[in-house]
């Protein structure tokens, strides 16, 4: 029987380019360079054109941007965290007393935070390290909600008012900018890292950590890397957004800062980086268009998302990476 | 027993003594007593669920005892974990071969060739790990500069997984290196090629403790075998002097009473 059914063929640029490289024309020069180019220069150029209300809706991007980051990469080494508030809420709070109690100046905070934050959020999370899976997910998820409650129920760190008059950065230029670098530093980062033999290593406890132990690597002290790693991107961000609102108080470990970096990757497509960035970049301005439309906002939001990750399973990222690489045609075979 | 049997070639590598494991009230390993010289090919037979991969994790750490000891060249090592044991020099495969599937096949030797062990044993330096892992797989039979050393280790068939662990075993530059049912789902034509390099590690003066259902195939190679049955040691010598025993064969046979 005759069947007809789609096969998918390289490009002859992509097969050309893939290990030596065989440029014939500027045209194909142009298709290797543009992906991994394009981003950056539209990344560095858009803090100037974009209005103002536009700038504050990138700076929000970009953070959850580095979140969906660095939740991709704990992933790539097995851990599922729902808990990417804590990281963000613990460095948002760490610049706050940092600058309140002591009254250091921003770019000493910011750092501080950010290391200070890895070491807490790794170290809160050693003993749950054995955990695998869905159990290690439940312990991330609740970590951020007690931090909360903690909080209000008694009245630490300036319990539910939060801490106030807290020290800004001196434009929105250096916002833009920072977090923008920041981002791409840490996209780059992350992608370089998971191709070294350390990143293999992480890759590797996620396949089978069995294997790995008995290769006679330390599985435990190499994943409380990764959470530092991931722990102090996350409290990067909540000590640099504590600086843009001039404020820190309980809302930083709401479940938004667990979800939306979760739900940009899974939309943007795991595993490539990329990806996550991508959701981020479609996921957060596509919440703050909706804002015009009121109560449904949320209602259209989730059927967004939904129609997202049925429609395109593997990514919006993979989706397109596949279309620019390969072409699609009927091809009869016999059945 | 093993004191009056076996071919004694080198020093005491391994000393296992009373050692037990229940799982809530299954005994699977009872008071099992063996030691392991330096350059021995030990057989550990039996039938299913008899305890042989039980004993194997045990000594690699993947399992904590009930009771007994494991010593190492005179360190004791019950209850390590199980990347401290194999950073002193044992190594293992697994029953189930699981490599590390996304990542390329020689990726794979990479990942032991990354551990504290070999960085030391180097002196640090290493040079480049791909290479190292790419000369490693030849030496397990891998076609140098064939596609299959950079195919994912998923898509690899059964006979070059087998291969692939062995190779991972070297690359911890192991002194004790257990092979948990290696032979298992091989062709005669894959053993015939894997044997070789079992023989070349013990010229080597590797030290092997293999797990294996394949008899026929592991009396060619062992000095000594261990039969276990219900988690006990029945019989332990020569493998001819072994297959003797009435109790081997009332294991691996039964008997009509």
């Amino acid at each position: 029987m005759k069947q007809k059914r789609r096969e998918r063929i390289d490009r002859g640029i992509k097969v050309r380019s893939d290990d030596i490289f065989a440029l014939t024309s500027y045209r194909e020069f142009l298709y290797v360079s543009v992906p991994p180019v394009a981003p950056i220069i539209l990344l560095l150029a858009l803090p100037l054109i974009l209005p103002l209300y536009w700038q504050k809706v990138l700076i929000t991007t970009a953070v959850f941007a580095i979140l969906a980051l660095s939740w991709d990469f704990l992933v790539t080494v097995g851990m599922v965290s729902l808990g990417q508030a804590l990281f963000f809420g613990v460095g948002a709070y760490l610049a706050g007393y940092f600058d309140l109690r002591f009254g250091l100046p921003i770019w000493t905070t910011i750092p501080l935070a950010t290391l200070v934050g890895g070491l807490i959020s790794a170290i809160l999370l050693l003993p749950v390290l054995r955990l695998r899976g869905v159990y290690f997910s439940m312990v991330t998820l609740v970590l951020p909600l007690m931090f909360e409650r903690t909080i209000e129920a008694t009245g630490w760190l300036g319990g539910t008012e939060g801490l106030t008059g807290l020290k800004s950065f001196s434009n929105i230029w250096v916002e833009c900018y920072l977090i923008v670098i920041v981002l791409l530093l840490v996209f780059f980062g992350f992608r370089r890292l998971v191709t070294t033999d350390y990143g293999l290593v992480l890759k590797a406890i996620n396949n089978n950590d069995r294997a790995v132990m008995s290769g006679g690597i330390n599985i435990y002290w190499m994943k409380a890397q990764a959470l530092f790693i991931t722990g102090s991107i996350g409290a990067f961000c909540g000590a640099f957004m504590t600086h843009v609102y001039m404020f820190v108080g309980m809302p930083v470990f709401a479940l938004d800062y667990s979800i939306l970096p979760l739900a940009s990757a899974v939309v943007g497509g795991m595993g490539s980086f990329a990806g996550s960035l991508l959701g981020a970049f479609i996921l957060v301005p596509l919440s703050e268009a909706l804002r015009g439309i009121g109560g449904l906002r949320t209602v259209i939001y989730a059927i967004s998302l939904v129609v997202f990750i049925v429609a395109i399973p593997e990514g919006i990222f993979h989706y397109v990476q596949r279309k620019y690489q390969q072409f699609e045609r009927w091809a009869t075979v016999d059945n | 027993m093993s004191e009056t049997t076996g071919v004694k070639r080198g020093e005491l590598l391994l000393k296992v003594r009373g050692l037990s494991k229940n799982f809530g009230g299954v005994r699977a390993v009872i008071g099992v007593d063996f030691d392991l010289h330096q350059g021995e090919l030990l057989g550990l037979i039996g039938p299913n669920g008899s305890g042989k991969t039980t004993l194997a994790n045990l000594i690699t750490g993947f399992i904590k005892p009930s009771e007994g000891r494991v010593e190492y060249r005179g360190k004791n090592i019950t209850g390590l974990m199980p990347y401290r044991i194999a950073r002193l020099g044992i190594a293992r495969t697994f029953q189930m071969a699981k490599p590390f599937a996304d990542l390329p096949a020689f990726k794979n030797i990479v990942i032991p060739l990354f551990s504290p062990r070999v960085r030391g044993l180097s002196g640090g330096r290493y040079g480049d790990r791909d290479s190292v892992a790419k000369d490693l797989l030849e030496d397990v039979g891998f076609e140098r500069d064939s596609s299959v050393t950079f195919k994912a280790a998923g898509s690899l068939p059964h006979g070059y997984l087998k291969r692939l662990e062995l190779a991972k075993c070297l690359a911890l530059r192991a002194d004790l290196i257990i092979l948990d049912e290696l032979f298992s789902g091989l062709s005669i034509a894959e053993l015939a090629s894997i044997v070789p390099i079992i023989e070349k590690m013990m010229m080597e003066g590797k030290t092997i403790i293999m797990i294996e259902h394949r008899l026929r195939e592991l009396f060619r190679i062992a000095d000594r075998v261990i039969v276990l049955n219900f988690g006990q040691i029945i019989a332990d010598g020569k493998p001819s002097e072994v297959m003797e025993s009435d109790e081997v064969k009332h294991a691996y046979l039964g008997t009509e009473d």
